[in-house]
Formats: C-alpha cells, structure tokens, sequence
C-alpha cells in the first residue's frame, strides 16, 4: 500500500511537466498576441513589451525561465492584467471559487445520493418516478439556462436574493444551486444505477437469508457498493468545481479564477494559461488520487497494488 | 433470539437517516457557509456605485487603453488640465493657468500653490517631466506614448533615436512652472493634456514597486480620490482625497466601480437597486435599448465614435476602386440602424461624426444603388456576373454578426454578388485586420479627443491603423499642412479636403453609422453626470442625493 501511494506521488510531477508543456506549446500555436488591441502596437512598443515579458527568447528557454519560476511558486506576471501576476489574480479569486466549488459539491451529493438512493429502493414506484425525472431534468438543462431562470425568479421577481456579485452567504445561494443542480442529477443518476446493480447481486439474498435487517441491508452493504461509482466521479467533480466555472461566474458576477481560467486564453494571456493549467491539473490529480485511496476503505476487494 | 421483521425493498427507511449522507450535507454546507461570510471583506455600501464595464486591465495612467481603465483612474489622478464635468473642455487642473508663446508651439504651465499627493509629498514640476518621460521611455512599453508625439522630440526618443531625455521639449523651470515645447502648433494640446497618458505617476512610488506599484498601498494619487481596494472581476473601490486641490467639490466620499462585463448581469444588478449608473452602452443588452431610451432614466447622446468598414484595397476584387465605391453606395445605412443597432445611431456617409470641434465634413458618398450598379458594370461585373466571392471579417459578437448578414443581403441584392461571412475570435480577428489578411473588415473607431485629427491621421501612408493598404500623397500632406496650420478655420478646411480624398476618392472605407450612446441613471437622484461628444464622466462631480 505505502509502495502504491508512493508510487502514484512520484507521478505526479512528471504528468505536471506534460501537462504545462502542451498548454504551453498549444497557446503559442494560436494566432494573435497578447498584446494586440483594437488599436495598433508600434513595432518599438511591441519589441518592448517582448522584450520586457522574455517573449522574444527561443520557446524552449521562455519555457524553462516559466518553470523555474513555477517551481519557487511564482507563476510570473499577467500579460493582460499588467498591474498584476497570476499569483494575485489566484490569491483573489480562488478563494471565492473553493467555496462556491464546494457549496455546489455539496448540494451536489446531499440531493444527488439521498435521491438516486431513494429512486433505486422504490423502482417503479411514484417516488421512483418523480426522482428520475427531476434528475433528469436536472442533467438536461444547463447552467447558463438555470442560473439566469433563477435569477429571473428569485432575485429580480421576489428579491429574495442578489443579482450577482459576492460578499455575503445570501451572494452564494443562486449560484450555487446553478452550479450544483446539474452535478446533482448526475450523482443521482449514478447512485441509483449502482444500488439497482448492488440490489440484484447474489451477496444481497445471503444477507436477507441470514436474517439482517432490511436497513442494514441496504445502508451497510448494498450502499457501500453503490456508491462507489459516485465516489470515482466526485474526484474529478470537485476539482472541475473548485477552479471555478466560466458560465456561473460570468452570469453571476464572481470575482474566482473560472472566468480568468476560459478568458485567459481568448486573451492570449500566456502565463495566466498555464498558470491556471498547472493549478487545475494539479487538484484534478490530487484527487484522483485520493479518490483512488478511498476504494480501497470502502469497498475491501479492491486491492491497491 | 433475534427479532426479525421482513420489510420489502420498496419500504426503505427514511434516507435522511443515512449517518454520512446527513453528516455531509449539513456539515458542507454549514462549513461553507461559513466559510463564505467568514472569510470575504463586508463591503461597506458606498455612496454611489457605477457599473463601469469590463474589468480595467491596469490603472496605470501611461499603459492604459481601455475606456473603463480610464474612467476608474480619471477618478485617481489629474493633468495639468482636467475635462468640465459637463462640457468636457480643458479646464485648469494641477496646472492653474498658462502662456502659450511662439505661435502655440510653447505651453508654459504654472502649477496651483501647496498640491499635493495624496500620502502629502508636494506635486511639483518634475513629476509632470518625469512620468512623461516615462510614458515615451521604449521599455516602458506604453500603447499610448503616440500622444506625446506632440512634443518636439518625442517620437524620436521614443523610437530610440534619440538617448538623450533632456532633449526632449520638456523643462521644469522651478517646482511650480513646466515648460513644454511642442513639434507644431497642436490646437487640442490642452486636452491632451487632461488625457490618462499625460497624467502625472509619483515617481517615488513606481521606482520602489516597479509593476506593483499600483497594489502596493497607500498609493500616492493626485486625483479627487485615493485607491481602497481593487479586486479582479469585482470592484475599484475609492475615497475621497482629502488633499486634492478641489476637495470641497468632491461630494460623494466612496465610490464602487463594479467590473462587470456581461450586460444582462450588469442591467440586472442596476435594475436590482444595487448600483446607480450604467455608463456604457455595451453593458444594455442590445435587445433592450429601444424600450430603455424612452424611459426616464434612459439618457441618450452621440459620441465621438464611428462604425465602418476596412477595405483591402491592395487585393482584389477591392482593388478597384469602382468596387468599393459601388459596395459603399450600395448599402442601405438607415436599414442598419433601424433593425439591428436600434439605439438611435446616425447612419454615417463620413468618417468623421458631425459636431467634431466646429468640424464639418465633407460630402460622402450617398446611398445610390443604380449607380453603383453602373459602376459595378463598368468595373467589369454587370449585375454581379463574374465578381469573384469576397469574405468579410469581424469579430464573433452578435451585432458584428447581424450586420454582417445584412451587409449580405443587401449586397446580395443590390449588386447581385456574394459575401462570405468570416467570423473570427477577438484576437485572430485584430491579427488578421493588421497583417492584412481580409478582403472586407468591420472596424470602429472611437476619439481620443474632440479633434478631427484623431480620425484623419490614422489614415496616412503606413500608419499602424490605417490597416487598408491605402495610401495617397496628397492626404498625406494635406493632414501635414493641417496639424502644422495655426489659423483653426484654415484648418479644419484643410481636413475637410483631406477627408473628402479619403471617403469618395481613395475609399478605402465604408462609414456604416455614428455611434450612440447611451447611460442608465434615474435623474432625480444622480447628480452632475452630462452627456457629452467624448463620453467623459468625471466621477468628482457626481453624487447621489
């Protein structure tokens, strides 16, 4: 086990390396600069200004310089944002995104496993059908369709909460359902599956055989199996939550890195792209990893070796 | 003995029974609750909000572009000269009068008595040379340093010919006076002067902080008001300078600008009571401009701003000028801005606005489809027969992108040829607009001050705007003799020639409409904003009752 988990750490900084590499490479194969406006540069301005951010040096080498600063955990200054570096703009805004990501991973899993639990344990029953179907809904209408819904109803209609903007609990709650809803139909979605399948194995008429109780049954051992296919979506979930999301955060007006990390590299923001890439791949792997971890308390015949 | 009941899987217990699932969810959310009030600023509310656009990408006076970069800084610093809050002329600024000697090409500026800096160091004349000095300094990188050309050696120090800073026509007499010589005789130099570029930085400050210098608090500024906190994506929040010259003019005490760049979000925050003004027409949602300009707190004007098209006139088919006469004359501009801008726009034949400092422009081409038919016979394509297909390049935006169809149609129509619509991404879209990579182009432009001049002088011979390929000798001279002409009547006429050459001799563009804009502000509470030709605000003289 200690062998395992050393080897996937060991991993991880090479796949980093990959990672920034290609984001690296690919943003310098779009067209454009990021210096370039409405209006034009003078050559003298433009030299300057390549000059100035290292830009006029071989690829491999701006690469490098890049990385060395990586490494001391400097990603190096805005192109776009010229006041500031991409370590102020993630020391802003990826606060906000955490705990948006994470109130939305939880609204996410506090409905979705509750109702694909309940959907799976009364198949074909009126609970059944109306869980689906929400879930259903749920995966089907997107973000940029619910946040603005919401906002319809409950912000610019009854006023119960703001338009946008972040500052208070009451800022979260319309972006939060947003975000989560979608997420929550999915884990449901999931949760029922992987119960119906735990209900149908051979382990389940051994356990009511032998006299358990029909909740022992199904929170002790039925759950346990069904959940595992939700808990491998919840490691990429959360980390694709955490970094923000482009759609809420525009709609809403949220001050996180979801926006930078899309209008980055419409900007040709060269740093602030692998910057953010880095940063995203690196939560993403982390929990996978973990998630991986996880299988083996949870379900003992999986063996991580 | 165990009792034992069977219960059918289809009478579960209740799932909030399940320990983790209600563990997790109340624990979650409660945390990040929390979390969520615990850890974020409460803002205080400030005396007056203004939703000022997308996000500045700096607040830097010398390297910044964009409008609501200027419009938050305008609020930090001054030049010599500052725009009226409602007329928006030069009126004395940091600079409290001034003799103009040598048939205008000498600017001696007196600055007021005991300015100073927000963090108390006196405002003295060498702020002004230093910090203009560095706007031209080549690494400095400044996109503006063009608006020092004015000043006699500027371009060449900029461009690196020349080393020497002393000379350029920069002198600071004592602490209080500042010379300025100028190339020519430059009639808008005063409102120059109260442009972003030209406002003084506190040398001190930036030479200790380098790019940081503006997050690096307190921040010395000159202006009405002093930086409390800037957040990326969220707001630019001021207070009030209690050292500024004027302060006793200054009413509102703290002022939020919210960096919002969506316009359904930005409308729906205004509508929502939670900001006071939108100063940006982008920030309406187009659908909704028709309904907002009859409301009461709907404020329409025209700006300084012109909608056009950029032909490539060095490739075919366009060039031949017949061509692209016969594609201006054509369209049918009321159509435009009836169906699709729908904000009031003024369909344009001239690339200059009408009202443009005592400026008239020529005559344009005029809306004529049997003439341009005949041109584009004699051209060589009657009724469109053998014009090769042409692409037309813009921006995916959809307004862009529904005058592009109708630009389509029309063609279409009139001229029975066929355009290709070529949407492009903003980046590739300029890359492609400089490079000279398109046939047909939508393009825009908007003034820098109230001067023909900062429409025509982009058309010469190999300006980086011009972006056309267009050149002619005589337009070339003609703005020359323009800029260099003291007699403000002589002129303006000499611009009028010059843009009569550009618009129905040279055509290397085709003016669409004239820009409107419009403001969101109800008039019974929101004091001392004016419309005005070039779209300034000055927050200074705004407040809510």
């Amino acid at each position: 086990m200690k062998h395992y988990i050393l080897q996937r750490i060991l991993l991880l900084p090479p796949l980093i390396v990959v990672i920034s590499l290609m984001a690296f490479l690919l943003v310098r194969l779009a067209p454009g600069s990021p210096f370039q406006k409405e209006r034009s540069l003078s050559p003298q301005v433009e030299e300057a200004l390549n000059e100035k951010y290292g830009l006029n040096k071989p690829l491999l080498v701006q690469y490098l310089n890049f990385m060395s600063g990586v490494v001391q955990g400097d990603f190096g200054p805005s192109l776009k944002y010229r006041s500031h570096t991409v370590n102020d703009i993630i020391r802003q805004g990826l606060p906000v995104s955490l705990t948006l990501g994470l109130l939305a991973f939880a609204l996410a899993q506090g409905i979705g496993i509750p109702v694909g639990f309940l959907t799976a344990v009364r198949k074909g029953g009126a609970a059944d059908y109306w869980g689906s179907f929400a879930a259903l809904l749920a995966v089907c209408i997107p973000a940029f369709v619910v946040g603005p819904l919401l906002m319809m109803i409950f912000a610019i209609h009854l006023r119960w909460f703001p338009t946008g903007l972040w500052g208070t609990p009451w800022h979260a709650v319309l972006p939060t359902v947003s975000l989560g809803l979608y997420f929550a139909g999915k884990v449901s979605r999931l949760m029922r599956e992987g119960m119906l399948e735990a209900l149908t194995m051979p382990c389940m008429v051994t356990a009511r055989a032998k006299g358990l109780r029909e909740r022992d049954i199904l929170l002790k051992h039925a759950f346990r199996m069904a959940v595992l296919p939700v808990v491998s979506y919840s490691g990429p979930l959360l980390a694709d939550l955490l970094v923000g999301s482009f759609v809420v955060e525009s709609i809403f007006q949220i001050p996180g890195i979801g926006v930078f990390l899309v209008n980055s590299s419409l900007n040709r923001d060269y740093t602030m792209v692998v910057g953010l890439v880095i940063l995203y791949a690196s939560m993403l792997l982390v929990l996978n990893l973990l998630v991986d971890l996880s299988y083996h308390w949870l379900d003992p015949r999986v063996k991580n070796d | 003995m165990k009792r034992w009941k069977h219960k059918t899987p289809g009478n579960p217990p209740g799932v909030f029974c399940i320990p983790w699932v209600q563990g997790l969810a109340t624990g979650l959310v409660l945390g990040c609750l929390g979390l969520g009030s615990g850890c974020r600023p409460q803002w205080t509310e400030a005396d007056l909000t203004i939703l000022n656009g997308a996000e500045p990408e700096t607040l830097d006076p010398a390297l910044m572009t964009g409008q609501p970069d200027g419009r938050a800084a305008n609020a930090l610093f001054e030049g010599l000269t500052r725009l009226h809050y409602a007329k928006a002329v030069a009126e004395p600024g940091l600079a409290e009068s001034w003799d103009i000697t040598e048939e205008g090409r000498v600017y001696t500026f007196h600055l007021r008595e005991g300015i100073r800096w927000s963090t108390g160091e006196p405002i003295t004349a060498e702020h002004f040379r230093w910090s203009w000095i560095r706007a031209i300094r080549p690494e400095t990188a400044s996109d503006y340093a063009a608006q020092l050309y004015f000043v006699k050696n500027a371009e060449a120090f900029h461009q690196g010919q020349l080393q020497d800073e002393n000379e350029v026509g920069l002198t600071v007499l004592d602490d209080r006076t500042f010379r300025v010589e100028l190339e020519n005789p430059t009639p808008f130099f005063l409102d120059l002067c109260a442009f972003r570029t030209l406002w003084p930085v506190p040398p001190w400050h930036v030479e200790a902080h380098g790019d940081r210098w503006l997050l690096t608090p307190p921040v010395p500024t000159s202006g009405a008001y002093t930086l409390d906190s800037w957040r990326l994506n969220d707001r630019i929040r001021v207070r009030k300078n209690p050292l500024y010259w004027d302060a006793e003019n200054v009413r509102s005490k703290v002022v939020d600008f919210l960096s919002v760049a969506h316009p359904s979000t930005a409308f729906n925050i205004y509508e929502t009571g939670k900001a006071d003004i939108i100063w940006d027409s982008n920030l309406i949602p187009n659908q909704l401009h028709e309904e907002i300009r009859k409301r009461p707190d709907g404020h329409v004007y025209t700006y300084l701003g012109t909608y056009f098209i950029r032909f490539n006139v060095l490739e075919p088919p366009f060039n031949d000028v017949r061509v692209r006469k016969a594609l201006t004359m054509s369209l049918d501009r009321q159509r435009i801005v009836d169906r699709i801008s729908k904000g009031g726009e003024k369909p344009a034949f001239t690339f200059t606005p009408p009202g443009t400092a005592g400026y008239v422009p020529p005559e344009g081409l005029p809306y004529d489809p049997d003439e341009a038919r005949r041109l584009m016979a004699e051209a060589g394509y009657p009724e469109g027969k053998g014009f090769p297909g042409f692409k037309y390049l813009f921006n995916a935006t959809k307004i862009h992108e529904q005058v592009a169809v109708e630009l389509q149609d029309m063609w279409k129509q009139e001229l029975g040829i066929t355009m290709e619509v070529d949407q492009k991404e903003w980046k590739v879209y300029l890359a492609e607009q400089s490079a000279l990579q398109f046939q047909a182009s939508r393009s825009a432009w908007v003034g820098d001050y109230n001067d023909p001049n900062t429409f025509l002088d982009m058309f010469m011979t190999g300006g980086g705007n011009n972006r056309t390929g267009w050149s002619s000798e005589r337009y070339d001279e003609l703005i020359r003799q323009a800029n260099a002409t003291l007699d403000s009547a002589k002129r303006l006429l000499l611009f009028q020639e010059a843009e009569k050459i550009l618009i129905t001799e040279g055509v290397a563009i085709c003016p669409i409409y004239f820009y409107v804009g419009l403001n969101l502000f109800d008039p019974e509470h929101v004091r001392g904003i004016e419309q005005n030709l070039i779209d300034e605000h000055p927050v200074r003289a705004i407040w809510k009752e």
